[in-house]
């Protein structure tokens, strides 16, 4: 008998949802509260594993046609450009700069150059796990 | 009456009937004669469970602590979403699997169909 999956595919596209968006909240939560680029990251590579328990390799990576071994260098590259931003600037490396500014949506906002840090450690995460989970997966 | 004994009182009850509801989820686990039925009585009971203790902590943040936190309502919804499907799953997996039905059941639908 073929099994039908219509409730796990069904229920885990309307949770894929909720998962990513308190993975995106985590992330921009770090600076003040708990939270930051790693569980965050590892959040939404749990949503995406979510949708490859519900659907098959070939279909999610055709809703997410990334190749998460670039998203690793994309990462790694935001990490060593914030580090070596500080030296353009004539200050130590990693030194960090931070101001207030008023954007046109947002209002009065805090911005701090921590943030581009954490976006590499974040994609740096969901490559890394992605990697893994997918190469175990395809290997027969 | 005032206020507060009236918030106080609704928190300590939601609170006493989720850790009373997760408590017989505990009891229907060991008690219950197989898969599909410990299954039913873990699955329903502990997220009614989770959900009303989930609700006094709410409740109690809002109300005395004055902090609206809508990650505790997402969690709700979460749970009300995911613990029924995870419920369905275990037991076709263990259906699947072939494992038994307790022997005072009487009534096996699913039977004939998967024999096609």
């Amino acid at each position: 008998m073929k099994t039908n999956d219509v409730i796990l595919q069904t229920a885990s596209k309307v949770v894929f949802f909720i998962i990513i968006l308190f993975a995106i909240h985590l992330f921009f939560a770090g600076h003040y509260h708990p939270g930051g680029g790693f569980v965050g990251g590892l959040m939404t590579s749990g949503a995406i594993v979510l949708l490859l328990l519900a659907y098959d390799i070939k279909t999610v990576s055709q809703g997410f046609p990334i190749d998460y071994k670039i998203l690793i260098g994309v990462g790694l590259l935001f990490a060593a450009g914030t580090a070596a931003g500080a030296l353009l600037f004539n200050v130590p490396l990693l030194t960090h700069a931070f101001g207030d500014f008023n954007l046109p949506l947002f209002g009065k906002t805090s911005l701090h150059t921590a943030m581009l840090f954490d976006t590499g450690v974040y994609l740096v995460v969901i490559g890394v796990t992605m990697t893994i989970i997918q190469t175990i997966g395809e290997s027969e | 009456m005032k206020v507060t004994v009236i918030i106080d009182a609704v928190i300590i009850l939601f609170l006493v009937i989720g850790a009373f509801l997760s408590l017989v989820a505990a009891f229907g686990v060991i008690r219950l004669p197989d898969v599909y039925t410990r299954n039913h009585a873990a699955s329903k009971a502990a997220t009614l469970g989770v959900m009303s203790t989930l609700l006094a902590a709410f409740l109690y943040f809002y109300l005395i602590e004055g902090h609206f936190s809508s990650r505790i309502l997402l969690g709700i919804a979460f749970i009300f979403i995911t613990a029924p499907v995870s419920g369905h799953l275990i037991s076709r997996a263990a259906y699947n699997a072939g494992v038994k039905l307790s022997d005072s059941s009487i009534r096996d639908d699913l039977k004939d169909k998967n024999k096609r």
